[in-house]
């Protein structure tokens, strides 16, 4: 059994192709790892033990029949509770939500089911996705399976934890500030953000819907490229969905190269508030990329300085419009409604209830932010912001194929230890804000571990929009450099929990 | 603390007030589906059953922009000689309110699709009134609420609401106008012919049937008054909800007298809402509005840019109906008529009826006799519309024909017609099955004039000795005979010629 949830997601699609096993005996070894660690390290808030078994039957009946199976067929997932699910409470990690049954599936949903893929159940989450440990969860936090007693990242911890702690092969985050390649780069995993409007947010609960996005979680850069081909492409249902076929990105994963590649390095990404570890794990990295034939060029992104600003009052504002359907008048929480209190009160009563500290902090800013007389200064500057920001980002890839930097400027840091310092928890987003205001995609994967605390670092790459084949190129480069190098993925030096 | 004011009587209120009118129309798009999503816009359903994640605003759900929508909108724009935006964008409007899903309207904000326009609009004494559009926007509609168990039907009282939001989502154009100013006197009337020309025009556009009873088209009146000879505006009131043209001259007429009351006390008007009252026409304060509201207006980051290309402008530019004021126009001058009768015409819904009969080939003035005469007269006693009464502008033409060829001459021509109505089949068909042809065939008249004379003897005789005007006695005995079916001018011209008597 610990074999079979060792394996990646393309060797276990392999196999179950070949019936050398069957979709059934990975689900169920998935399904006993949950029973097993799960407890302890607190990645799913729902898991589907009954739909998941009937999806793998329903895999291996078609491979009996002799239909062909598509390349995840029977692959367990673990989807982030923030895209709705038919047959599974969307809680997006929030009381206001809690037991909400969503009358349809996500895009997303609909995608990974046509895929067969087997969804096990749904991961804990920052609520709404806001912050960047999982602390805020209105269902307790999630271990990071290095060290239970570290963060595993946010939003998406119980993604990145999941996929850490051998739950699931694949995984499914969304990145509104770095969600997906944060929580990826403090678990030793790899995370994707897609271009803006790769993926559908059809079905996925908004935060900022400018910058959300979905995007594939793995432990390798191929497992990564085949859930990303599988969730992306055109959805009429969203209207900033791209309507172009989606970049080659498992052909990509499946050649890895840097050789005569320009490679940027910004400047900006260093310096104070970098642990020395992370610095040391990322020059080495761009070193590697060197000796793999890259051409290491340094940028200058001077806009980058205001990105955690810009976002700031972007993300709070469009959060403070899009969580105003929470009213407890049509579904999720209501509070208070003794038939005695206006509906008003009933609402102000359910979000007092219903929202954490982080979600009033935010739908507060944002709702400042775009007061009549604040709107030019606040929100009308951050746009400003945004725009210089892609044109840094323009500028550069003028003169790079993709650039590089640390994911986030340390490694894990120990639960509890920023939850009452917002500002801290928003530094850890430094990096991997500027590529959601500018909507061009990312990816993070495991570099090494820091020499002072033996913890993962992430190497972040960032390719220009509708490039995102770029980041599987180089990634798998680095990945299979880094691999021969260790000798063994970084993960065999988890602990084994 | 409510101060009671004396409304002050219209023309004393005119003497010392210059009036500005501000109006804000909603309407309602006649599309199939909503304005972002594929829920059916038809009425009547029972609730929430033409509702889906995306009109109920569930959690991850997305809008997508209706394209007919967006085309209506523009054909609208175009129609009140707006500039259409190049590049606009949605906006959201963020209040709370249990009939809006979201708490936030799609609607539009400093991108209107349409802006800078005018309409004309007749006043009854045939004076020309120019109404400027400030602008035309996109927008969804709300739900509806029902408020249950209190006097009035309003939240005020009620112990619990009904939500309804199968009307969440439907397409609505907000047109605004600029502040309308120099009316004077006429300002209700104009109120009024504005509202009337902007849903003849609607309705000529094909974009929604504007049915103001239904809800399809509702207006809102802002009002205030500046002492004459000053050119400052004063505090506006904005009535809501006023649903009838009668009821848009009312508002206005009533909140002038009102205004002017508050203005002589030495008052000032406070800038509120307020509720229009059908049964004695009077408005009572809604919500004041302390300080401007807040709608903390955004672009929708949901929504890419509608880019409405030159080109499709111009294609729909080229697909306009001619201006109901225009056409209305035209049509006077080519029919002949008064400015009076051609009122009349359009109160009896008969403008498009008798265009179609002329364009079958009658002349207008028969056209317009047969649909204004024997057709309204039928419609009005068996308590129809005229267009819904069976018969077809091609039959009322061909009756016309068959009156112009001489086979028919009145009174026959009025009893085919009602045969068509009686379901007797086209014109022809009656003409056959009922024998109503008019005898032509000389021999036969012929016989009857001569049988009239020597029937007649002492008339004729007259008639030899020079009264020709006793001639129309035996016209009488010879369309007797021939039971109608004659005509008369033939028959008299026959008489006289036997009688040897110049006509």
């Amino acid at each position: 059994m610990t074999d079979i949830i060792k394996l990646t997601a393309a060797e276990t699609a392999a196999r179950i192709a070949s019936g050398e096993l069957t979709a059934v005996e990975v689900t169920e070894a998935h399904l006993a790892r949950i029973e097993a660690v799960d407890e302890k390290v607190h990645a799913f808030l729902h898991v589907d033990r009954e739909g998941a078994l009937a999806q793998a039957r329903a895999v291996d009946a078609k491979r009996e029949r002799g239909e062909t199976l598509g390349p995840l067929a029977g692959v367990p997932l673990a989807l982030k509770d923030i895209f709705t699910t038919k047959d599974m409470p969307t809680t997006v990690g929030s009381k206001i939500l809690e037991g909400w049954l969503p009358p349809y599936d996500a895009t997303l949903t609909r995608r990974l089911r046509d895929a067969d893929v087997v969804i096990l159940g749904k991961t804990n989450m920052d609520e709404f996705a806001m912050g960047s440990s999982t602390e805020n969860s209105a269902y307790g936090p999630t271990g990071n399976p290095w060290d239970l007693t570290r963060i595993p990242g946010g939003s998406g911890g119980g993604s990145s934890a999941a996929l850490a702690s051998f739950q699931a092969p694949l995984a499914i985050g969304t990145d509104t500030g770095g969600s997906i390649r944060q929580p990826a780069a403090v678990t030793g995993t790899v995370g994707v953000k897609p271009t803006y409007g790769g993926v559908s947010r059809y079905g996925m609960v908004a935060f900022s819907s400018s910058l959300d996005q979905g995007g594939p979680c793995a432990r390798t850069v191929l497992d990564a490229a085949l859930l990303h081909e599988a969730i992306a492409g055109h959805d009429p249902l969203d209207s900033t969905s791209i309507d172009a076929p989606v970049p080659p990105v498992v052909e990509a994963a499946r050649n890895g190269s840097v050789a005569g590649m320009r490679v940027g390095v910004i400047k900006q990404f260093r310096g104070e508030g970098y642990q020395a570890g992370v610095v040391q794990r990322f020059d080495e990295s761009v070193g590697l990329l060197k000796e793999l034939g890259a051409e290491i060029v340094e940028l200058d992104c001077p806009s980058f300085d205001l990105a955690l600003s810009a976002y700031y009052l972007i993300a709070p504002s469009e959060c403070s419009s899009n969580l105003a359907r929470f009213d407890g008048l049509r579904y999720g929480l209501r509070t208070g409604d003794d038939g005695s209190r206006s509906a008003e009160d009933v609402t102000a009563l359910t979000r007092e209830a219903g929202f954490g500290d982080e979600v009033k902090r935010r739908i507060m800013l944002g709702t400042y932010a775009l007061s009549s007389g604040y709107y030019d200064a606040y929100y009308g500057s951050a746009q400003k912001v945004r725009t210089l920001i892609t044109r840094d980002f323009e500028k550069a890839f003028e003169q790079v194929d993709v650039i590089v930097s640390p994911t986030t400027p340390t490694t894990a840091f120990p639960i509890g230890e920023r939850a009452d310092d917002p500002m801290a928890m928003y530094l850890a987003d430094l990096c991997t804000i500027p590529t959601n205001l500018a909507g061009n995609a990312a990816m993070s994967l495991p570099c090494g571990l820091a020499p002072e605390d033996g913890l993962p670092v992430g190497l972040q790459i960032i390719a220009p929009a509708l490039k995102d084949d770029r980041l599987y190129k180089v990634g798998a480069a680095v990945e299979a450099a880094f691999l021969a190098k260790w000798g063994h993925p970084l993960l065999e030096e988890a602990p084994s929990l | 603390m409510t101060v009671i004011t004396e409304l002050v009587p219209f023309d004393e209120a005119l003497a010392a007030y210059d009036p500005v009118m501000g109006l804000e129309v909603h309407v309602e798009l006649g599309t199939a589906t909503k304005m972002f999503c594929g829920c059916s816009t038809e009425l009547g359903a029972d609730p929430n059953t033409q509702t889906c994640p995306v009109c109920l605003g569930l959690p991850g759900a997305l809008p997508v922009v209706n394209a007919t929508g967006v085309e209506s909108a523009i054909k609208i724009g175009l129609a009140l000689h707006c500039e259409i935006a190049e590049w606009c964008r949605f906006a959201r409007k963020n209040y709370f309110y249990p009939d809006m899903p979201k708490n936030f309207q799609t609607s539009q904000y400093d991108e209107p699709i349409a802006f800078n326009g005018y309409l004309d609009v007749q006043l009854e004494d045939g004076e020309v009134f120019r109404v400027e559009i400030e602008r035309a926007h996109m927008e969804e509609d709300t739900g509806k609420s029902t408020h249950v168990g209190g006097a009035t039907g309003r939240i005020h009282g009620a112990s619990h609401s009904l939500l309804d939001y199968n009307r969440a989502g439907i397409p609505l154009i907000e047109i605004v106008t600029k502040p309308i100013t120099g009316a004077g006197s006429r300002a209700p009337e104009v109120a009024k012919a504005y509202v009337a020309e902007l849903r003849e025009l609607i309705r000529a556009l094909g974009v929604s049937e504007a049915r103001m009873e239904m809800g399809q088209m509702r207006c809102d009146v802002n009002l205030s008054l500046r002492p004459h000879g000053t050119e400052k505006f004063g505090t506006r009131s904005e009535t809501k909800n006023v649903n009838s043209l009668r009821s848009v001259e009312r508002a206005v007429r009533y909140e002038i007298g009102r205004h002017a009351g508050v203005l002589n006390a030495g008052g000032t008007i406070i800038q509120e809402t307020r509720h229009f009252h059908e049964d004695d026409g009077s408005t009572t304060s809604g919500r004041v509005k302390e300080e401007a509201e807040d709608y903390r207006y955004f672009p929708e980051p949901d929504l890419v840019p509608v880019a409405p290309s030159r080109a499709w402008v111009e294609e729909l530019r080229g697909t306009l109906p001619e201006l109901p004021r225009v056409r209305r126009n035209r049509l006077r001058e080519e029919w002949g008529v008064t400015e009076l009768d051609m009122q009349s015409i359009l109160n009896a819904g008969a403008v498009d009826l008798i265009t179609a009969t002329t364009e079958a080939g009658a002349p207008a003035d028969q056209a317009r006799k047969w649909w204004m005469g024997e057709l309204a007269r039928n419609a009005n006693e068996s308590g129809r519309p005229l267009d819904a009464l069976p018969i077809t502008p091609a039959q009322v033409a061909r009756v016309s024909e068959l009156v112009a060829a001489g086979d028919l001459n009145d009174k026959l021509a009025r009893q085919v017609i009602e045969g068509v109505l009686a379901g007797e089949g086209d014109p022809d068909t009656v003409v056959e099955k009922r024998g109503l042809k008019v005898v032509s065939d000389e021999g036969a008249l012929g016989a009857a004039v001569d049988e009239a004379i020597a029937g007649n003897a002492a008339i004729a005789d007259k008639i030899r000795g020079g009264k020709v005007a006793a001639a129309g006695a035996l016209v009488g005995a010879v369309m007797k005979a021939t039971r109608g079916q004659a005509d008369a001018a033939r028959v008299r011209e026959l008489i006289l010629e036997r009688l040897g008597v110049e006509g």
